[in-house]
């Protein structure tokens, strides 16, 4: 079970002084102190997980936001910042001792360059809604999670996002051109622009995917792409496991990119035809959907090529969409896939871990016999062509015990991912769901290396403690260097 | 205390820790150094030894299939260039070779994987396939607290942890001694062409680039040569478009309707393309000859404002050209003392923002002139404690990017 710091008692303690001054910093309806409705606020998209925030603050404009953080500094109070709140890990889940920072006042779209191809926007803008700002042009933004309909592009920012369509396309942090963002000081800083390359270290390239810790984003600049011409679909059925993940390697060791490719093993499968028959092969124990774009004579090349790799690795299935409709009947299922899976479960706990591609077939035998020793179900969905697994564990949390053995069933499953070298968490984040597993993945150095990062952005971290790393060091104590004086230089070294 | 000169071999991530924390114990910083080919890009380095990272080479794994690299930071670009090649694969940002900027025969000076992730000087496709940053999915370092740390891993998409990848890439070597890369390769396209306007002036060609980079036709990098540039005097507009046969001459097509107006236009095959754009990725058509060289990243409609803020305040212009549609101007001036800084950063900020670089002049005047674009107090207070979280001792290249880094 997760714990979490120790909540600070002089928090509490005055917490009526912190909403007063709130009230003075904020409009009235922009400070929530009703525990009714701080109760709406009590948890992000992780729902295993729950706790009532001191207080939360909705600004508006930034000098508000830069007030409320040196605000929260001057009284030593945290702050969970928080876009739409659809973190699956527990990045925006509230502390009951801290601030929860809404930006969803943050929602309009600032500026849309289309000569530059960039669009400027508030961090509460929806990730869809970036999209459909532009696309009566022609234009779209790249990254496209599942949850885009409601999260925010400020988190986006902080969990450096991805989606069906990050192998060719890029996640969060290859699309974004600049932001503005406040510190834990109060300071507004501006990193990039419209331009391409960062000057100085990049740390906007830092701050994205930094789950809160290192500061609130306040603007995004974001690229726009041109919509390809073309995307066809594939849907590909396999006898085997093993057939499907050759094929995704052969794929790309054509040199295709698919613009995207995705794989659902048996259960996924079934549990998608049963909640809305896309019609998926049944009697597959794996399938690909694969999506070829760009301009239409290459795409009507691309899908003859495909196909006849999908066949030489013995498809047992091939349909090719020949309109739009059928090209997104495709993917019904698979974007409907958690949901499906959720009506089967009736609870289910979405992992995220990446692999190695071609360590696929070992990774999923792995789960088979790890799900009969947690005697859990188990079905995956693969973002295969860049080896992003989110196996599903199905449970049910009105039977006693369940909770606590899907989440060490998924503690495993994230282990064998690291084992075999890949990594705890592709595009959900690490927030307080994977915490604990930091170091399955990294020693100790490594970790308060990172934390020594964070002090540089928040010394008295204030900002979103308890979520990423599993131990906190204070920040004097991690800017001690050790090195034995005396030394004579450079001893034992060859030298020329 | 070590006469100053001295270069030191590791051999391996023990040695190179051992010689890190050497450094800090006898507070005698250290220049870090692979192939010396990028030495001249920065602010000469104040050290009492250099590192040479070249003992620390090899690649670990390649997976064409995975689309994965992983070498010691020492191994020569061209091996890894030449090992990619073999598999038709490509580092797609398309790492700029520094050595004719530094006068060296790039025959023969090759450049680290290391020195190409602290450099992080990308080429023309930067527009459309990213930057040195976006291919770097992780790496081993020592840092100038003579720690070994790993960051990020061999797959595609990993958000664990900060991505401590970007933050080293172009950070100059002052954060930490890389000693292993894991990059992300890519196919190469089938084949290229390059589309060429004639004799466009700068507002006109980089309007045509503007428009060419707006459209569906997918084109990989957008470059203005002005009449003073190009080698027979005639103003080039070029835009290359690459990918299957089929699909290249097509949309060569495509962009010759809908982007070259009345401007008289050439092909360039795939041979003369790759030519043309290797020469433009390393600077050539405008760091040949005498002179600074400023490196300028701007919103691409800006290019041209920037030249004529540039020329309107007297900056003594001796070559420039444009690439990322209008993003990115090389510009040699004649030298000067101070390198015509200040005019040429006021252009920047009257054309909206971005930064220049100063890429190439003598020594002196990199000391005294900043190199990279000066920071907001607040930004560069934030850059210092960043510094000082990895090298507190500024033992790491002190000086590189900025006299108190």
């Amino acid at each position: 079970m997760l714990t979490m710091p120790k909540p600070d008692e002089h928090a509490f303690a005055r917490r009526e002084e912190l909403v007063a001054r709130l009230r003075e910093i904020l409009p009235a309806a922009s400070v929530i102190d009703s525990e009714t409705e701080r109760r709406a606020y009590d948890c992000d998209a992780f729902t295993m997980y729950r706790q009532l925030p001191l207080v939360v603050a909705l600004p508006e404009t930034v000098p508000q936001v830069a007030a409320v953080l040196k605000l929260a500094r001057e009284m030593d109070v945290k702050v969970v910042p928080r876009g739409a709140g659809t973190s699956l890990s527990g990045g925006s889940m509230p502390l009951e001792d801290g601030i929860l920072l809404s930006m969803m006042k943050f929602n309009r779209v600032l500026e849309i360059d289309w000569e530059n191809r960039c669009a400027v926007v508030q961090p509460g803008v929806t990730n869809l809604g970036i999209t459909k700002a532009v696309e009566h042009r022609g234009f779209y933004y790249a990254p496209d999670p599942s949850s885009q309909i409601a999260c925010s592009i400020g988190g986006n920012v902080a969990e450096n996002s991805g989606g069906v369509h990050c192998l060719k396309y890029g996640l969060t942090t290859n699309n974004l051109l600049g932001i503005e963002m406040v510190t834990m000081e109060g300071e507004v800083i501006r990193l990039g622009g419209k331009h391409l390359d960062p000057d100085g270290y990049d740390l906007m390239g830092v701050m994205t995917g930094s789950e809160g810790l290192l500061g609130v984003v306040t603007e995004v600049t974001v690229r726009i792409l041109q919509k390809p011409q073309t995307a066809r679909g594939l849907l590909i059925g396999f006898p085997s496991v093993e057939a499907g993940a050759d094929t995704v390697g052969a794929i790309i060791g054509a040199g295709i990119i698919p613009g995207g490719l995705e794989m659902m093993d048996k259960p996924a499968i079934l549990a998608a035809e049963d909640f809305c028959a896309p019609g998926y092969p049944r009697d597959a124990e794996s399938l690909l959907i694969c999506e070829l774009d760009g301009t239409p004579s290459e795409v009507d090349a691309l899908v003859d090529r495909v196909s006849a790799i999908a066949r030489d690795k013995g498809a047992t299935f091939l349909k090719v969409s020949e309109t739009e409709e059928e090209r997104l009947g495709f993917w019904a299922g698979r974007k409907n896939a958690f949901p499906a899976v959720g009506a089967i479960g009736p609870d289910y706990l979405c992992m995220d871990g990446t692999i190695p591609r071609g360590r696929l077939a070992e990774v999923l035998t792995g789960m088979q016999a790890l799900a009969e020793k947690h005697g859990l179900r188990v079905a995956n969905v693969f973002h295969a062509g860049d080896g992003n697994l989110h196996p599903l564990i199905l449970y049910d949390a009105n039977k006693p015990g369940d909770i606590e053995k899907a989440e060490e069933f998924g503690g495993d499953i994230l282990k064998l991912c690291v084992e075999v070298g890949g990594v705890l968490t592709g595009e959900h984040g690490v927030g307080v769901e994977k915490r604990d597993l930091m170091g399955t993945m990294f020693d100790e150095t490594d970790l308060k290396q990172q934390q020594r990062l964070k002090c540089a952005f928040d010394p008295t971290q204030r900002l979103n403690p308890g979520k990423v790393f599993p131990t906190l060091h204070r920040c004097a104590e991690l800017g001690h260097m050790h090195v034995h004086r005396g030394q004579v230089p450079f001893p034992h070294l060859p030298r020329f | 205390m070590n006469p100053a000169g001295q270069t030191l071999f590791p051999a391996d991530e023990a040695q190179l820790a051992e010689a890190v924390a050497a450094a800090v114990a006898g507070e005698t910083p250290v220049a870090v150094a692979g192939g010396g080919t990028r030495s001249g890009l920065g602010r000469p380095v104040e050290a009492g030894a250099l590192i040479d990272t070249r003992g620390m080479s090899g690649v670990l794994f390649y997976e064409p299939g995975e689309l994965v690299l992983s070498a010691r930071a020492g191994t020569p670009l061209s091996e890894i260039v030449a090992m990619l090649d073999a598999e038709g694969q490509e580092l797609a940002c398309e790492p700029m070779d520094f050595a004719a900027l530094s006068g060296l025969d790039p025959a023969e000076a090759s450049g680290t994987l290391g020195g190409m992730v602290a450099a992080g000087v990308a080429g023309s496709r930067r527009i459309r396939a990213g930057a040195v940053r976006d291919h770097v999915l992780g790496f081993r370092c020592v840092t100038g607290r003579a720690e070994p740390i790993k960051s990020g891993g061999r797959v595609m998409k990993n958000v664990t942890g900060y991505d401590l990848s970007k933050l080293v890439t172009a950070s100059h070597g002052t954060l930490c001694v890389l000693t292993e890369v894991t990059v992300k390769v890519l196919p190469k396209p089938e084949t290229q062409a390059t589309l060429v306007l004639h004799g466009l002036d700068d507002a006109a060609a980089v309007a045509a680039l503007t428009k060419a980079s707006g459209t569906p036709h997918e084109g990989s990098s957008f470059a203005h040569l002005p009449e003073g540039t190009s080698p027979d005097g005639i103003a080039r507009t070029a835009i290359r478009l690459e990918g299957p046969e089929v699909s290249v001459s097509a949309r060569v097509a495509d962009m010759i309707r809908d982007v070259a107006g009345s401007a008289e236009t050439s092909t360039l095959d795939a041979g003369a393309s790759a030519t043309f754009w290797n020469d433009l990725r390393d600077g050539l058509p405008v760091v040949a000859g005498e002179g600074q060289v400023w490196r300028i990243s701007v919103a691409p409609t800006a290019g041209p404002r920037v030249m004529t803020e540039v020329r309107a305040a007297g900056v003594p212009v001796l070559a420039h050209a444009y690439d990322w549609a209008g993003g990115l101007i090389w510009l040699r001036v004649e030298a000067a003392g101070g390198a015509h800084a200040d005019a040429i950063r006021a252009a920047v900020a009257a054309a909206g923002g971005g930064h220049a670089t100063l890429f190439r002049a003598a020594d002196e005047v990199r000391r005294t002139v900043p190199v990279f674009q000066p920071q907001s107090p607040a930004l560069a207070a934030l850059t210092a404690r960043v510094k000082h979280a990895f090298d507190p001792a500024r033992v790491l290249n002190r000086g590189r990017m900025r006299e108190d880094l």
